[in-house]
């Protein structure tokens, strides 16, 4: 549990400006309104819309809260600080089922827009695996980016796990196809396919991600799969469009957060969790290899309400 | 409806409007309560949508509006002056150095923005205004950083100073320095590691670089999506570094691209370029104005043209415009446009500068236009008779069978790029009207 503490009061720390503000603007309303009325709904949408939760569900969020507040006969604005809390921890809590993937000979393949911090997610996810017993193996099927497979082999190397890439320019599904029988002629237990960020509205590379995906699924059909989204954690409403879009395209199961050392809130996954049902994962907040954990919804909401992790 | 675009918001927001006639104080509440939503959905920072409405209000307000004749014109020249208000009016550019002094830019950002990408984007963009530019590879944390500056910068043509991994940022700019004076360069762009604006120890390294050499522009390179934590980095990068200026990333997603709005808004620093795409060739000048009236659904117009003549001659930009506005345009036109098209990067990002075209009808048209098509394509009208290739509504069935057998393709797939070859000289035909009553004159469609 030592590493796990750590973790948080990291995540605790990368967040602490944001939340100070966060906090603070929460502290004032809660306790700062006497009554529950319309000002007090006023300032709690804007510290909500703020956190990158969105509009629409800051909305949805506000009028549960108008419905409990009539229903629970709450009066005290304070009453209303634990339901916001437990409703959305509710919301983001993930079944048992969540990381399946880690106990059977499976395909994870990770897709995302650039930059987000894909490549960097699958060297630590790698590590991870790694670590606990696993056969790892990642696949470079980023074949545009320019030295995007030398980065990989790089975190394959720190991981020491098998690597499989292919020259720049070159096929992806073939790549793919390479890397799946390898993985089979070595007994991998976890195959990490790394791709091409692309933007989800250029046709083109959604197609080639649908490739990709009918690749696996023929030529790998007994092994489970999982299929992580990367989202930026400074990403605005956008990352809900890109979520939906390549959920399109590919069975999304789980999203990887990423870059939440920094000031901002994350609250697009709580968007995310709400108007799409799709789970947040795995939470990163560094670079290092330990900076890549499993979401746990009671930490990441508390981290965000409370002063003191 | 959930992912409409803003400017399809405002457009949908000020039809209603239009079709009340007369503007009563609750219109220009409601019409403003759904420009908010729009801008904070755009993920425009929610401080900047408050003071934006704010002073929209009081403006529509005013006596002009209750004394105009057509109080919807008012309600949207004001939504559009106070946008181009807060994105600024004028076009800057990169400060170069006088007198023989080099000109210093150092990228900045926070990881993943697109600084490498954009660095050398950028060096192609100087090179072509004469100038002879070195790229020195100042990322020294992330893992193949330097080699993908490199390959950017082989394509390019450009040199890349480079002293590996092991060496401190400031070494490698100060000797890079050295390098540029002996081998006659007149511009270094640093391209520096991806950090949070919130890592002391990281933006020190920047602040010291900033102490060593005399950095003319220092550059913020931000992603077009970033939501409304935009504000906090822009302002602590200015604060702790000093910005110049800034360039957006990623602007050929959908996004709506509130954070550009919300950092010149926040920080007053002017946004020089906007990446456009994953081609080195993809960086525009940014016209703030422009952007204000492409949110407002008026397009893009003059950037399309701009663009047009950097990249195909003159003539036939000319030409290919003046069929776009008459709406003749026939097979042959689009056979020899074709190339000139894929070198404006299809015609979806054409279309994506013009006034009102939504994103399903540009799902449309790039069905119909996408790679693997275009060979098809090529195919159908090169088994059209001249005939045939000027006047499209000379096909019958059995003109299309013969076509069809002619390109080796299903009569079906024929049928389908015919279709679809309407459908977008449909739209072309709407398009005239669109870009008359657009920009200069200001007037509006009703």
């Amino acid at each position: 549990m030592a590493e796990k503490i750590s973790f948080w009061q990291r995540l605790i720390k990368g967040l602490t400006k944001t939340r100070d503000n966060f906090i603070k603007s929460m502290d004032y309303i809660f306790n700062g309104f006497t009554n529950i009325d319309e000002d007090f709904y006023e300032e709690l949408e804007e510290v909500l819309i703020m956190g990158d939760i969105g509009v629409r569900t800051t909305e949805t969020i506000l009028d549960d809260l108008r419905d409990a507040v009539k229903k629970e006969h709450i009066k005290e604005p304070s009453e209303c600080k634990e339901f916001l809390i437990n409703e959305i921890k509710e919301q983001m809590s993930l079944g048992e089922a969540a990381f399946e993937f880690e106990n059977k000979t499976s395909v994870v393949l990770v897709i995302g827009v650039n930059g987000v911090g894909k490549t960097t997610t699958i060297g630590k996810l790698a590590g991870k695996l790694k670590a606990n017993g696993k056969k790892v193996m990642v696949a470079g099927a980023d074949t545009f980016r320019a030295a995007a497979s030398d980065q990989l082999k790089e975190w394959a190397n720190r991981a020491s796990v098998d690597f499989v890439g292919g020259p720049e320019g070159s096929d992806p599904a073939a790549v793919v196809y390479d890397a799946v029988h390898a993985a089979k002629a070595r007994g991998i237990d976890v195959l990490l396919v790394d791709t091409a960020g692309r933007l989800h509205n250029k046709k083109n590379l959604m197609n080639e991600l649908s490739k990709i995906n009918n690749t696996i699924t023929k030529e790998f059909p007994e092994a489970y799969r999982e299929t992580l989204i990367v989202l930026d954690g400074t990403t605005g409403q956008n990352a809900l469009v890109q979520a939906k879009e390549f959920s399109d395209v590919t069975d999304i199961s789980g999203i990887v957060l990423t870059k939440l050392d920094g000031t901002a809130k994350g609250g697009i996954a709580i968007a995310i969790q709400s108007e799409l049902k799709l789970p947040v994962k795995y939470i990163g907040v560094g670079e290092t290899i330990d900076d890549l954990e499993k979401f746990n919804a009671d930490e990441f909401v508390d981290a965000l309400f409370y002063a003191e992790g | 409806m959930a992912f409409d675009s803003l400017s399809e918001k405002l457009q949908g927001v000020f039809k209603n409007l239009k079709s009340k006639g007369r503007l009563t104080e609750s219109d220009v509440k409601t019409a403003l309560k759904e420009v908010k939503m729009a801008l904070l959905e755009a993920d425009v920072n929610f401080k900047v949508v408050k003071q934006f409405t704010n002073t929209v209000t009081e403006k529509a307000l005013g006596s002009d509006v209750m004394n105009g004749l057509n109080p919807g014109q008012m309600v949207i020249k004001i939504v559009n002056e106070e946008l181009v208000n807060l994105m600024g009016s004028e076009v800057t550019d990169i400060t170069y150095g006088t007198g023989g002094e080099i000109t210093t830019i150092m990228m900045v950002g926070l990881q993943g923005a697109g600084k490498t990408t954009t660095t050398a984007k950028l060096a192609g963009k100087v090179k072509k205004r004469g100038k002879k530019p070195l790229l020195v590879a100042c990322d020294i944390y992330r893992p193949a950083a330097i080699e993908q500056l490199q390959i950017n910068g082989k394509k390019q043509e450009v040199e890349v100073f480079s002293l590996g991994d092991k060496e401190k940022p400031v070494k490698i700019a100060k000797e890079a320095m050295d390098y540029a004076k002996k081998n006659g360069f007149d511009v270094v762009i640093f391209d520096t590691a991806g950090r949070l604006h919130i890592d002391e120890d990281m933006m020190d390294e920047l602040a010291s670089i900033k102490k060593n050499i005399n950095i003319l522009n220092t550059i913020l390179v931000v992603d077009a999506m970033t939501g409304q934590d935009a504000v906090n980095v822009s302002s602590t990068f200015d604060e702790k570094i000093g910005i110049d200026g800034v360039i957006v990333t990623k602007l050929d997603g959908d996004t709506r691209g509130g954070a550009a709005l919300s950092i010149k808004a926040v920080t007053g620093k002017p946004i020089l370029y906007a990446g456009m795409g994953e081609k080195l060739s993809d960086l525009e000048q940014f016209h703030p104005d422009r952007m204000a009236s492409r949110i407002l659904g008026m397009g893009d117009v003059l950037s399309l043209i701009e663009k047009a003549e950097a990249e195909i001659d003159k003539d036939a930009a000319i030409q290919l415009s003046k069929k776009v506005k008459k709406a003749s345009f026939d097979f042959n036109d689009y056979l020899t446009s074709m190339e000139q098209m894929k070198k404006l990067g299809g015609l979806s990002s054409i279309l994506g500068m013009m006034p009102g075209i939504n994103s399903s009808q540009m799902a449309q048209i790039e069905g119909a236009v996408d790679d693997k098509k275009l060979a098809h394509i090529e195919a159908i009208i090169l088994s059209m008779t001249p005939a045939e290739r000027e006047n499209p509504k000379l096909l019958n069935p059995s003109r299309k069978h013969r076509i069809a057998a002619g390109a080796g393709l299903d009569i079906a797939e024929v049928n389908r790029f015919v279709k679809q070859f309407e459908q977008s000289k449909k739209m072309m035909k709407q398009m005239p009207n669109m870009m008359g009553k657009g920009r200069r004159g200001m007037r509006f469609p009703f």
